[in-house]
């Protein structure tokens, strides 16, 4: 548990428009291999845009960023977009499938877009995912075709499919009901203690947080506790 | 494997906006179809109208012209060396329009490689009697199968035959206004009269109809020995000699040296007939013009359309970029989408412009002046179709390069965020 996947180191941020707000100061934090990690904070504390810094979809910040112990500063957007298909597997609030491709499909594209695998590798373990994620039987529906929890079981079955280093989450159960939220966090938690799984979760659910490994809490823009990390879950 | 990932993307973007993909791809069907047509007939229409003059028209013609001596008597002096002189009083001789030396010149023309052909001709003013009156015309004294084998002369002749010219005797192919003024039919025997006075009998064997009325009115056929005879002259007495070029962009060269070789005048058919070359270059210019023009419009469709798509598809391109899809990729997407709009709509334009200008190219079209044209003339020159393949997949590139552009910078955090 001493590698550490992801290391901020003096991160701030600030937007200009229309007049210079500080979002982001100084925030240092890391997150080590096999972490189930939660970011809390109110609404505008910050902590989406925290995320997607270290997602590395938004370049435009101070301070530097590992990534799997390789600076992210100044890479090329060709380059970034790598690191995101093979480090990183992302779960947003709303699902963000494409309804042009069945759900198998959904999963595949970042497997194909990696292309490490053949396709029929690729296809296999998209199968593999779905199975985990106990969708496979949806496997050839269209997105359009399947409730709200399980749109977000696909997505978690795409963000899976390249093995990522870590799986970023922004609000994952902010749009499902209770019932939904808790077969999502049982899938989170399923992966981190089976597969030791890294995951970094933004959510402002504290209920859900709390059952995390670690939380880190936020408040304008600043870091008010790295948290503790318990062993374990509750 | 990375083109068939972002070809199977950019199909299925293409497929969830399958009726919008299909007018984008049928504005450009239209265009080159329109495009294809439009210079196919042109083409055809400029190659009926050069031929009409270029088929009968020689590429060189050597003459004899009546002018001044070049060489007046005062050039001789040596009193006034470089002077400009304007003492000019030596006028044109009484010279023949015959060309010297003319079997001579017509032998080594044939010896020459750059000749096609040598048609000798002359050219006798005459006056038809009819009746009580006379009319003025022209006689051409043609040898019959040069002047069938280079200027298509058989194609003009309406009714006769050509060859009865030579076969009979004395005898006359008249141009059709003139035999209708003269109320003649073939077979009958006409009296024309030269100049000197002298008369002559001719039996008509052909009509002639050239499609210019005035030339009809005036001009006959018949043999060169026969306008000999009518002239009282020898069988060298020729005042044209007509060639035909392998290479007709030859002509002005070979103008030059023949008028200095054989010391006649010397004609070539760029300078006879400039106009009709300025003539077909503008028509062709126009045909281009409006083609080019529907190709943009089409292509300006395609740009909306592939803007529509990307703003519709705004969380697909930000979820691509989330999931490791760089600008780079995105934007091969939108350039494939718009490509596959041209390619498509471009190859059925090309079918549907061959089928097009064949249907054109079945329709009647009689015209008394042109005698050999009997359905609208269709060029099917595969340089139309090559330059509108080209410009399809150009103008639809264009047209995607904007779009695409625009989809590749889009921040997915934007996007993402603003949910």
């Amino acid at each position: 548990m001493e590698k550490k996947v992801i290391e901020a180191l003096g991160i701030s941020k600030s937007f200009h428009d229309p007049i210079t707000v500080k979002v982001l100061s100084d925030i240092s934090f890391s997150i080590h291999a096999g972490e189930f990690v939660s970011i809390v904070g109110k609404s505008g504390c910050g902590k989406s845009t925290l995320l997607y810094i270290l997602s590395t979809m938004d370049t435009n910040y101070e301070g530097d960023l590992f990534l799997d112990g390789v600076k992210m500063n100044n890479k090329k957007d060709a380059e970034l977009a790598r690191v995101r298909n093979e480090k990183i597997g992302f779960v947003f609030q709303f699902h963000y499938l494409l309804n042009e491709f069945n759900n198998l499909q959904n999963v595949m594209l970042p497997g194909l877009k990696f292309g490490k695998l053949p396709a029929n590798e690729v296809e296999h373990n998209a199968y593999g995912k779905l199975k985990i994620l106990g969708i496979e039987s949806e496997a050839l529906k269209y997105p359009n075709q399947l409730s709200g929890g399980q749109k977000q079981r696909v997505a978690i079955a795409r963000a899976l499919i390249n093995e990522p280093l870590i799986i970023m989450g922004d609000e994952p159960t902010g749009n499902l009901d209770k019932k939904n939220s808790d077969i999502v966090f049982n899938i989170f938690k399923e992966l981190a203690e089976e597969y030791l799984q890294s995951l970094l979760i933004v959510t402002h659910d504290l209920d859900f947080a709390s059952k995390t490994q670690r939380t880190i809490t936020m408040e304008d823009g600043k870091i008010i506790s790295h948290g503790v990390a318990t062993s374990e879950m509750t | 494997m990375k083109i068939k990932l972002i070809t199977q993307i950019s199909v299925a973007l293409l497929k969830a906006r399958l009726k919008q993909t299909m007018v984008a791809a049928f504005g450009v069907t239209f265009s080159i179809t329109m495009f294809i047509t439009l210079l196919s007939f042109m083409g055809g229409l400029n190659d009926l109208l050069d031929n009409l003059i270029l088929n009968r028209t020689p590429h060189v013609r050597l003459y004899n012209e009546i002018l001044p001596s070049r060489i007046q008597p005062i050039v001789r002096s040596t009193a006034y060396p470089g002077a400009y002189h304007f003492v000019r009083h030596v006028k044109p001789k009484n010279e023949l329009q015959q060309i010297r030396n003319s079997e001579a010149i017509i032998k080594a023309l044939k010896n020459d490689a750059n000749v096609r052909g040598v048609a000798p001709k002359n050219t006798v003013a005459i006056f038809y009697n009819v009746g009580a009156i006379n009319l003025t015309g022209v006689i051409n004294g043609i040898d019959v199968d040069a002047e069938n084998r280079l200027f298509t002369f058989q194609d003009y002749v309406v009714q006769g035959k050509s060859i009865d010219l030579k076969n009979t005797p004395n005898s006359i192919i008249l141009g059709i206004g003139a035999a209708r003024k003269m109320l003649v039919q073939i077979g009958d025997n006409i009296q024309i009269m030269t100049s000197e006075g002298t008369r002559f009998p001719l039996k008509v064997v052909g009509f002639f109809q050239s499609g210019i009325e005035e030339v009809d009115k005036v001009q006959s056929y018949a043999t060169l020995a026969t306008t000999q005879k009518i002239l009282g002259k020898s069988a060298s007495y020729v005042t044209d000699i007509q060639i035909k070029l392998y290479d007709m962009t030859m002509a002005p060269v070979l103008a030059k040296r023949y008028n200095t070789l054989f010391e006649t005048e010397a004609i070539d058919i760029q300078t006879a007939n400039a106009q009709f070359e300025t003539g077909s270059s503008v028509r062709t210019l126009i045909s281009y013009a409006v083609g080019i023009t529907l190709l943009i419009v089409a292509g300006f469709g395609i740009y909306n359309i592939l803007n529509m798509m990307i703003y519709e598809k705004m969380d697909s391109i930000a979820i691509l970029k989330a999931t490791g899809f760089s600008g780079r990729d995105v934007n091969a997407i939108f350039i494939t989408i718009a490509l596959s709009i041209g390619l498509v709509g471009g190859a059925l334009g090309l079918i549907f412009g061959l089928g097009l200008s064949a249907l054109i190219g079945e329709i009647p079209f009689n015209t008394a002046s042109l005698p050999t044209v009997e359905t609208y003339p269709i060029n099917y020159n595969p340089k139309f179709y090559l330059i509108g393949a080209i410009f399809s997949i150009i103008t639809t590139y264009l047209a995607g390069y904007f779009p695409s552009k625009k989809a590749s910078r889009i921040d997915p955090v934007d996007i993402i965020r603003g949910k």
